[in-house]
């Protein structure tokens, strides 16, 4: 999630004042061994994001994962564009009734038609999976950054309140904190599970900035005079990023699934919301006579998964100035 | 490096008062009262309530409450639960199974994570890279119930290869299954991580050079690929296990273990203030000290990192 | 994560969990034939949970805990399976005018340390579980008997509520007349207690003696407990079993994957995951019955919308718009019955005809009928009903299939509305506070309707959570509380039931049956009323 990382003055101006000859460097060639990124210090960070989105058009896999991505966000936002069926008025002389015309997926133990709560259900699961995974991503990218990148002082702070934020169990802080919110949506379940979620990422990130930061291409861009922050985000973070985009294209499927504990134990979204990963849950007492009915809500997060997760991988490439030479 | 280690130690203490301040401070704004739930439906007296909450000094302000509590751990006596007994006695019993179960998860997550991912990596694009996608989507995507009861449904009751429970006598067999389905989700990470640093040191200048220098596949792997793509993996393996033995909520009920997730879980729902404050503590060394690992293993694999 | 733990709740509050029967085990009533009693050489593993109390009768309020304090100790009377009550340790219990109770205790009683079981070993117990000072959690069973305090520490010897005449003769005093005070007896709160009791119950509460059946080997804790049979034991509950092994479970989906396994013998409720086929695979060796324990929409009296006249017409229109066969057979695969009474059918004088309970059937024409006229009335509109529960097991299932039919039907809103946490949910029921209907449950006691009347609907009572209170329906409980006969008091009670159906102040909607299944290792396997396993009559088969 580059876009996200803070845009310092610096960078800011630097990117808006394109030098002559980028594009050679950022299209270097091929072989030459070393040779790469004591050259890159001097590249516009204009020319690596550009750069960047050149590499990940031409990838096949960027259009795959893209249009499953704006499939899935056009479920979310649209739902009634691929279902006219409410997901809410059920029959339970149709429980676990089977596939028929007009009801493709079949009904659930309730009687209810599970194609439409497919596509309703993506809005509530998608709203918290991304928002967790951005909040996440963005506090655990900066706080783990900083503290690798400073060493010293920083880094013990940042530390220590990550192990105390480790600990907190997310049931306890959630009953808590849900019975002092006034509305549950779906932006403070993000909110909660990203208090509790950022942890790890930030320890990830701050481990491989610890290691990023001795690369030669840093030490060259100090010799070169460059300020720290620059050399932080300009340098240090997208060599850095791989990790962190892999952890948090992973981690979505797993906030979209936490969601459905928290709302199971009556401190999620409200009963009212259809969600895949409410219906996942219930899906559970149908676990031991009638499984395939866990399918379609579990399919559906699969899928979405599946999108990010590809995305992600065309990311890390695009960014990645080792790989993309090659 | 001793004087660093020695500084980290003594770290401890303010993240021991921090979290236990803030874990109290949770736990005293918990809604509810636990004390009416002690006598189920029908509730107690209200006197004997009364005599409850002074027992517990759940009548007390926060600050005394808090205070109490630091007294209980520095005599090592935090008095008993609402069921009469011992707060240290609780602990005792569920640590170490859950302690057993979660290195063994973690093992097998690390072992086959790491495994998988290097394969994966070095071979991008191919057949088992994709298997390998399908395999973590699979188990990002079924919930852990699903995995557990699955796994012991076959495995269990109708091959009888493995234990079914693991709750009267958990060893290392009886844990294998529930170990397993505990690492299920982590593997995806582990696996995904791995695969992608892997690609990464595979492009680097000085594996390049390695291989240009005519070392075989093999020793390029072992030597220079594996060890500097290690460094996200073993951070998330480090930071993982608190959450392996604390959030095994699920695992242990399929498979009847009576761990720290439940306990925990339990004394949450039930108000348990003392014993929620405790154990939680108790993982939070376990950060601690796993997270200390991790940071001085990141020296052993990159030198470049140093501590003073 | 959904399954955890139960054990907060108390017997009560298991909507999901409680269990058993015996359909299939073939008429023998009751195991007092000694003839088999080396045929079943083995010990017998049972499915239960961790204890969530000390071992003391007195403070045994939730399920496993009374498995385990049921088979330790002998009451004065014993329920058998269908719930009749036959004398243990009491040679006879009379009384002339319900008030005034002479207990003979039988000779030839001793506790499993020796000593023996006197009047005294009651009265001091029953005088123990009393006391507020000891914080027992069954003290509001001694309520009845005369000199009991919820405000201060009596003692129940003292105020003359207990006299001991002699070694075998108890003499009780009621504040009020009691018909089926003896029917009581037989509940854990009346058992006796012996005198190693007294020296340090915090160690007894551990190691519990008792003068019943069993007696206790070991008790690890979240593991496992073991019952060796009482050699001193001389009733009728003689254990045909070489001793039993109760084993701790938190989730019933475990315990009946062991069962299935070959791991277990026994298990107490089956999950509700195999409701739907639990009968076909263990092949007959199951039990689904109806059971003591009644779920009930409770009507509380601080909402607005269901009080008055129209109040009346909304709750008969919310009744009649949940069609309870559907629910139970699609949601519950029939492991519960329809409703039709505030009681249960295991219950003595229990019958389908009470006058009003035709409240009880779908009909959706009624229903929309009816809240038509309460809109007619006093309207609400655009209305949306909460029912409301802890979310702490899984009855939102069921909550949203109820709310499937009302929506339904009435074309109103309807949510489940649930509460994190049990204290939190009680929290909320005491201050008044639940927005809605919500959930009460409730397991008997002991087998009699008063068990289920009077402390749910009596003005004022304990368990009377949606707070209401009808003079004519106090007046026919004090009425049936004193009558001459049994038969007598069973009249009044269903007459009061009747006055109950006219007010609705909740909505029955289900008995829980029992459900349980064991596996072939076993025989003689029967559920009793109170749906739990009758452990003492099991034998093994090889």
């Amino acid at each position: 999630m580059p876009d996200a990382l803070p845009t310092t003055g610096a960078t800011r101006a630097l990117r808006t004042a394109p030098r002559p000859g980028q594009e050679h460097v950022a299209q270097p060639l091929t072989e030459d061994l070393g040779a790469v990124d004591a050259v890159r210090t001097q590249d516009a960070p204009a020319g690596f994001w550009r750069e960047a989105w050149r590499g990940m058009r031409r990838r096949p896999l960027f259009w795959v994962s893209g249009a499953l991505i704006v499939l899935v966000l056009l479920v979310a936002a649209f739902p009634g564009l691929f279902t006219s069926i409410d997901p809410r008025t059920c029959a339970l002389s149709d429980a676990l009734d089977p596939a028929r015309a007009g009801h493709v997926f079949g009904f659930d133990r309730q009687g209810c038609d599970i194609f439409s709560r497919t596509m309703h259900g993506a809005r509530a699961s998608l709203t918290v999976g991304v928002l967790t995974t951005l909040l996440v991503t963005v506090v655990g990218t900066v706080a783990g950054a900083l503290a690798g990148y400073l060493g010293g002082w920083a880094d013990t702070l940042l530390a220590r309140v990550t192990d105390i934020f480790f600990a907190i169990p997310l049931v306890l802080a959630a009953i808590v904190i849900m019975s002092l919110a006034s509305t549950r949506t779906a932006l403070t379940v993000a909110l909660v599970l990203a208090s509790f979620g950022w942890p790890p990422i930030a320890r990830i990130a701050r481990g491989t900035v610890m290691s990023v930061k001795n690369d030669e291409f840093v030490t060259a861009a100090r010799s070169l005079g460059m300020g720290r922050a620059g050399i932080l985000v300009r340098h240090v973070l997208p060599n850095s990023a791989a990790p962190i985009i892999v952890y948090a294209t992973v981690a979505l499927g797993t906030f979209i699934v936490a969601e459905a504990t928290l709302s199971f134990l009556g401190i999620g979204l409200p009963p009212s919301v259809v969600s895949w990963g409410g219906d996942i849950s219930q899906a559970q007492g149908a676990i031991r006579t009638d499984p395939e009915i866990l399918l379609y809500p579990a399919g559906a997060l699969a899928l979405t998964v599946l999108g990010f997760i590809m995305m992600g991988d065309v990311v890390r490439d695009a960014l990645d100035p080792k790989a993309r030479t090659r | 490096m001793r004087w660093y280690i020695g500084r980290r130690v003594l770290q401890v203490i303010p993240v021991f008062l921090g979290a236990t301040l803030l874990l109290y401070a949770l736990v005293f704004l918990r809604p509810g009262d636990p004390v009416l739930a002690l006598g189920g439906e029908r509730g107690l007296p209200e006197a004997v309530q009364e005599q409850i909450r002074a027992e517990f000094h759940l009548d007390e302000p926060f600050l005394v409450q808090y205070l109490l509590y630091l007294k209980g751990i520095v005599t090592l006596d935090l008095g008993v639960t609402f069921t009469g007994r011992e707060v240290t006695e609780v602990i005792a019993q569920a640590l170490p199974v859950t302690f057993q179960l979660a290195l063994m998860a973690l093992l097998i997550e690390a072992v086959l994570g790491v495994g998988f991912g290097l394969l994966a990596g070095m071979r991008k694009g191919g057949l088992f890279d994709s298997s390998v996608l399908v395999l973590s989507l699979l188990v990002i995507a079924v919930p852990t119930f699903v995995v557990g009861f699955v796994l012991q449904i076959v495995v269990g009751v109708q091959l009888g290869w493995l234990p079914i429970t693991a709750g009267r006598d958990p060893d290392v067999v009886s844990l294998l299954m529930p170990a397993t389905v505990l690492a299920a989700t982590s593997f995806a990470y582990v696996l995904r991580l791995t695969r992608t640093s892997v690609q990464e040191s595979l492009s680097a200048d000085f594996v390049r050079t390695a291989r240009a220098k005519g070392l075989s596949r093999a020793q390029v792997t072992g030597r220079h690929v594996l060890r500097n793509s290690l460094i996200p993996v073993v951070t998330f393996l480090g930071a993982d296990l608190g959450a392996l033995m604390g959030g095994a909520i699920v695992t242990e009920g399929i498979f009847n273990i009576h761990g720290v997730g439940g306990t925990l879980f339990d004394a949450i729902t039930r108000g348990e203030n003392v014993t929620v404050v405790s154990l939680t503590t108790v993982l939070v060394l376990v950060y601690i000290v796993a997270n200390l690992a991790v940071d001085l293993l990141y020296a052993a694999l990159d030198p470049r990192i140093r501590y003073a | 994560m959904r399954t955890r733990r139960l054990t907060v709740l108390t017997a009560l509050g298991l909507s999901g969990a409680l269990a058993l029967t015996a359909c299939a085990s073939g008429g023998d009533d009751g195991g007092s034939d000694t003839a088999t009693a080396d045929a079943g050489g083995g010990v017998v593993t049972v499915h239960n949970g961790e204890p969530q109390n000390p071992l003391i009768p007195t403070m045994t309020n939730e399920v496993y805990g009374g498995m385990v304090v049921q088979n330790l100790f002998a009451g004065l009377v014993y329920y058998d399976a269908e719930g009749a009550v036959h004398n243990e340790v009491a040679e006879s219990i009379e009384s002339d005018d319900n008030l005034t109770w002479t207990i003979t205790i039988a000779d030839g009683w001793t506790f499993s340390d020796g000593t023996d079981v006197t009047a005294e070993s009651f009265a001091k117990a029953w005088d123990y579980g009393a006391a507020l000072d000891n914080k027992q959690s069954l003290s509001y069973f001694f309520e009845p008997i005369a000199g009991f305090s919820y405000d201060e520490d009596v003692s129940l010897i003292e105020a003359g509520g207990l006299v001991v005449e002699d070694d075998s003769t108890l003499v009780v005093t009621l504040s009020q007349p009691e018909s089926d005070f003896p029917i009581r007896l037989g509940y854990a709160a009346f058992f006796p207690l012996p005198e190693a009791f007294f020296e340090d119950p915090e160690a007894f509460g551990e190691a519990p003696v008792g003068n019943g059946p069993y007696m206790l080997d070991s008790w690890e804790h979240d593991s496992s407990i073991t019952l060796l049979p009482n050699p001193e034991y001389t009733g009728e509950r003689t254990p045909q079993n070489a001793g039993l092994e109760l084993i701790a479970y938190t989730d019933e989906d475990s315990a009946y994957n062991d069962l299935l396994g070959g791991q277990l013998d026994i298990i107490k409720n089956v999950p509700s995951s195999a409701f739907a086929t639990f009968e076909d695979e263990l092949e007959g060796r199951s039990a689904n019955q109806p059971a003591a324990v009644i779920q009930v929409l409770t009507v509380p009296q601080w909402l607005p919308e269901f009080q008055g006249e129209a109040g009346q017409l909304r709750r008969q229109a919310v009744s009649h718009a949940i069609n309870r066969a559907e629910v139970t057979e699609t949601i519950f695969s029939g492991s519960r019955t329809p409703a039709t009474d505030f009681t249960s059918p295991v219950i003595d004088g229990w019958t389908e005809d009470i006058p009003g309970n035709d409240v009880l059937d779908y009909d959706a024409e009624l229903a929309v009928d009816l809240w038509a006229q309460a809109e007619a009335l006093a309207p609400v509109g655009d209305y949306t009903l909460q029912i409301a529960s802890n979310a702490d097991s899984d009855h939102q299932t069921w909550v949203d299939a109820v709310c499937n039919n009302i929506r339904t039907v009435l074309e109103i809103g309807c949510e489940f509305y649930p509460y994190p946490t049990f204290d939190e949910y009680l929290d909320a029921r005491d201050a008044g506070a639940v927005p809605g209907l919500f959930r009460g449950g409730w397991q008997a006691d002991y087998p009699a309707m008063s068990n289920f009347l009077g402390p749910l609907y009596g003005t004022g009572a304990g368990s009377n959570d949606g707070q209401w209170s009808n003079a004519a329906f106090d007046a026919k409980l004090a009425e049936a509380n004193g009558a001459d006969s049994p038969e007598d008091a069973v009249a009044l009670y269903l007459e009061a039931e009747a006055i109950l159906f006219e007010e609705l102040p909740g909505i029955p909607l289900w008995y829980n049956n029992a459900t349980g299944g064991w596996a072939d290792t076993v025989e003689d396997v029967e559920f009793g009323w109170d749906s739990d396993p009758i452990l003492y009559q099991v034998t093994t088969s090889e």
